[in-house]
């Protein structure tokens, strides 16, 4: 690579380093005093390309974009007072949940107001030319985006040390109880501070319209590659996060310019693993203190004569029909193998996982794969392919557990929509977009009766397998490292390597669930392993309740058959399952578990 | 009658308070009270319960019965930042500096506007009461000594100008040198007529500065 080449490169890195440090400094800034991590920010992102291509065409591009940060910080103020107000104390999971529901909502949202296809919008008047440096074009825009990036970075900082505002909000981020005892409204602060983030990130979107065109997919990618800045740079910390979104976004640039373009998610990778173990915080970070402690304890329902007795009635189903609901009935035994795996990290772990998917997918991927491209018999595949799964639990698991909270959760997402890319992007052996067709089982196991109680044997097993890991002495220690980490050490026990095991445990589970799928479906594709279908499983989670073991069993009955129906007779239902999940948090936040409990206690 | 006269001139009325955290109860009908310009002290061995009535009364800590009375308002279930604006302030036991933020900017997050009946404090006469932070206007909060750092938090309560101020154990782990300066501050505060309410584990300490003394063991007031 020649000189000049280089330099290209490195401008170019430059100029996506100030779009990604835009919507990282809002994530972080809102993260520091409200102590929620909004998954939202994407889609705030998205908005803002929405809204100036929709405003440009009427008022300019220019007079577009701080249009389009306004609106974006009026929705995100909205955000702020009708949803996260209520649920500033509860746990980070259903914090985690809320702003995701918002995800599916807004994109819903997105696509009733400017439909499906992608939405190419204006260059920027005035700077559609480009500038010669070193013998080569490079386009003016790029060289203005480059200088909005520190541009931000200084007003930011100016706000921050020289305004009343920025020193009560650097006050509420070190310590809010304290800000508010000496008067200080939290109140406003936090709705003012969600409306900055919100404009940031609009401001983003608008300024990235003349690069690339609206879509609704951005809103995922773009909130993943801030979760890695903001995890590298430190949460909370503006300068952390300009200094993050400079390292990935030249990685990236000079992954791109070597002709390596596949290259680019690995050296994001390691360059996340190395930042994070050498400093657990970030480059220039601190350690979180923990918020919120656990308010309910753990729960074994005395479900044992109940959940055999329904194994019985499933076990008689196919007598009375082998129609569509078996085909649904194997899905919600999948699900529940996949929710209840989860369960063990959820519950008795308590390590918030927003990356299931990867295993599950992984499972599937393994079972395809082995299948179609190494033509192993069909009952060895299954077997076999949960270990890619545990293979990949154990590499990221190992990594994960150096981390606890709210970092341990933003990691594994990054994580699994790394997978996710790897399994898009890698056309040659994983079928890129189009996935792999032509899973089939065993002639045996083909009719939908016998895959059905294939299914069925495989659900019990594992279900019981877990229970019995759950209350095995290798499930108190769990619980007691979740409970009291230090404790846990005092007396003996090695906390990482019991997060280690749980995760490799977890993840295998979930192997197992996707091997399953891919077989019961025929077809796999990327969506497998996506982000959306690790929330799924959380909400299969909460929606049973956490506490016990018989809640995600409930829960991903439920889910499977509501997606299922409405799916089928709803346009929007994506929203719908962000509507699901809203009313869940807000009104349900223990799950239908926790609703048994309350009436058989009573 | 003269019961009742004494009653309506207390700035600050705790009655039959109890308190805790989850299932551990911490405090058990306690009762005190506070007359506008009084220092009055809250003597106990740790674990007492001291630091809980405090917080109590601050709104950081959910009491389970009883009710809080300042300048005749009842302040259960106000938010920490509504107490605060009535005129009450708190320095907590450990100080909670921001460290992040400068010696003015620790001040500049508990100021309010000047209040009526109440003594009001700027910067100056605060680096007057405590002549050592002046010099440290610029340092951030986290590269102070300890004495440095109960100095700056009792200036930042003081900058919100408040009519009462909630003291606890503003002595402890200090060089007996800096015990002294806090003393002679804290006398300096009450003849600016702040009601003082002072949480302390020395008798001798408690002695210098109060009028009256209440002694809190286990949860519950011995004697006053």
């Amino acid at each position: 690579m020649s000189g000049s080449a280089l330099l290209l490169q490195f401008l170019n890195g430059l100029a996506g380093a100030s779009s990604l440090f835009l919507i990282a400094a809002g994530l972080s800034l809102i993260f520091g005093v409200s102590r929620i991590v909004n998954f939202a920010h994407g889609s705030l992102f998205m908005l803002g390309m929405y809204v100036c291509v929709w405003l440009a065409p009427k008022v300019g591009y220019w007079a577009s974009v701080p249009l389009a940060a306004m609106l974006v910080a009026l929705c995100g103020a909205l955000i702020e007072v009708g949803l996260l107000r209520r649920i500033y104390k509860a746990p980070e999971l259903l914090q985690l949940l809320a702003t995701f529901a918002l995800v599916l909502v807004i994109k819903d949202f997105a696509l009733w107001a400017w439909g499906p296809e992608d939405l190419l919008g204006p260059r920027a008047p005035g700077l559609t030319g480009a500038v010669p440096i070193a013998g080569r074009q490079f386009p003016q825009y790029d060289l203005f985006l480059i200088a909005i990036g520190p541009a931000f970075f200084v007003l930011l900082h100016l706000l921050l040390t020289r305004t009343r505002f920025g020193i009560l909000v650097r006050a509420a981020t070190e310590d809010r109880e304290m800000a508010s005892a000496l008067g200080v409204n939290q109140r406003g602060l936090f709705t003012a501070v969600f409306a900055l983030g919100a404009a940031l990130a609009g401001i983003g979107g608008a300024l990235a319209i003349p690069r690339e065109p609206a879509n609704l997919e951005i809103d995922l990618a773009v909130v993943s590659d801030a979760f890695v800045v903001v995890v590298v740079g430190g949460m909370g910390s503006i300068p952390g996060a300009f200094l993050a979104a400079l390292l990935i976004a030249e990685i990236k640039a000079f992954c791109i310019g070597l002709g390596y373009s596949e290259l680019t998610l690995v050296a994001e990778f390691i360059v996340m693993a190395v930042v994070l173990i050498a400093r657990p915080w970030g480059l220039l970070g601190r350690p979180i203190a923990e918020l919120r402690g656990r308010d309910q304890a753990d729960f074994r329902l005395a479900a044992t004569k109940p959940m055999l007795a329904m194994l019985a009635v499933l076990a008689l189903v196919p007598i009375a029909t082998s129609g569509y609901a078996l085909v649904l009935l194997t899905d919600v035994l999948v699900f529940v193998i996949f929710a209840v795996s989860l369960h063990l990290l959820l519950g008795p772990a308590g390590m918030v996982s927003f990356g299931h998917a990867a295993y599950f997918g992984l499972g599937a991927y393994g079972a395809g794969l082995l299948v179609l491209r190494y033509e192993a018999p069909m009952e060895l595949a299954l077997l076999a392919a949960p270990l890619l799964a545990l293979t990949g639990a154990a590499v990221f698991g190992w990594l994960c557990v150096r981390l606890s909270g709210i970092y341990l959760a933003m990691l594994t997402l990054a994580l699994a929509q790394i997978v996710w890319s790897v399994v898009y992007q890698w056309d040659s052996v994983t079928g890129g977009s189009n996935g792999l067709v032509g899973i089939w089982p065993a002639e045996w196991l083909a009719s939908r009766p016998a895959y059905y109680f294939l299914a069925l044997v495989v659900c019990a097993l594992s279900v019981g397998a877990l229970w019995r890991i759950v209350g095995s002495p290798f499930g108190q220690a769990l619980r007691a490292c979740r409970d009291s980490p230090l404790r846990s050490e005092a007396i003996g026990i090695n906390v990482r390597a019991q997060q280690w095991a749980a995760f490799a445990i977890a993840g295998t589970f979930a192997g197992v669930a996707g091997s399953l799928y891919a077989f019961s479906k025929g077809s796999i594709s990327p969506e497998t392993l996506s982000v959306p279908r690790s929330v799924d499983a959380l909400v299969m989670v909460l929606l049973g309740g956490v506490q016990t073991l018989v809640g995600p069993v409930l829960g991903a009955a439920l889910f499977t058959w509501l997606e299922d129906s409405v799916s089928r007779e709803v346009a929007y239902w994506r929203a719908g399952i962000g509507a699901v999940i809203l009313l869940l948090v807000l009104a349900l936040p223990y799950g239908i578990g926790g609703l048994l409990r309350k009436w058989s206690s009573r | 009658m003269l019961a009742c006269a004494r009653s309506t001139l207390a700035t600050l009325e705790v009655k039959q308070l109890s308190a805790g955290y989850e299932r551990a109860r911490v405090l058990f009908n306690i009762s005190l009270e506070a007359r506008a310009g009084e220092a009055v002290a809250l003597l106990g061995p740790n674990g007492a319960g001291k630091s809980t009535t405090l917080k109590a009364i601050m709104g950081l800590v959910s009491p389970t019965s009883g009710d809080i009375v300042f300048n005749g308002r009842a302040l259960r279930g106000l938010e920490p930042y509504e107490i605060a604006r009535l005129g009450l302030g708190y320095v907590p036991e450990d100080r909670r500096i921001f460290t992040d933020l400068t010696v003015a900017e620790n001040i500049e997050v508990a100021r309010q506007a000047p209040r009526a009946g109440a003594s009001t404090w700027n910067e100056e006469r605060l680096f007057k009461l405590f002549p050592a932070l002046a010099a440290l206007r610029d340092r951030r909060g986290g590269r102070m000594s300890g004495g440095e750092q109960q100095m700056l938090c009792i200036a930042r309560t003081l900058a919100g100008n408040p009519s009462a101020v909630l003291l606890d154990e503003p002595s402890e782990g200090l060089a007996p040198l800096v015990v002294e300066q806090m003393a002679r501050a804290i006398l300096e505060i009450k003849r600016a007529r702040v009601t003082i309410v002072l949480a302390e584990q020395s008798r001798h300490f408690a002695g210098r500065v109060a009028d009256r003394t209440y002694v809190l063991d286990k949860g519950v007031i011995r004697s006053a």
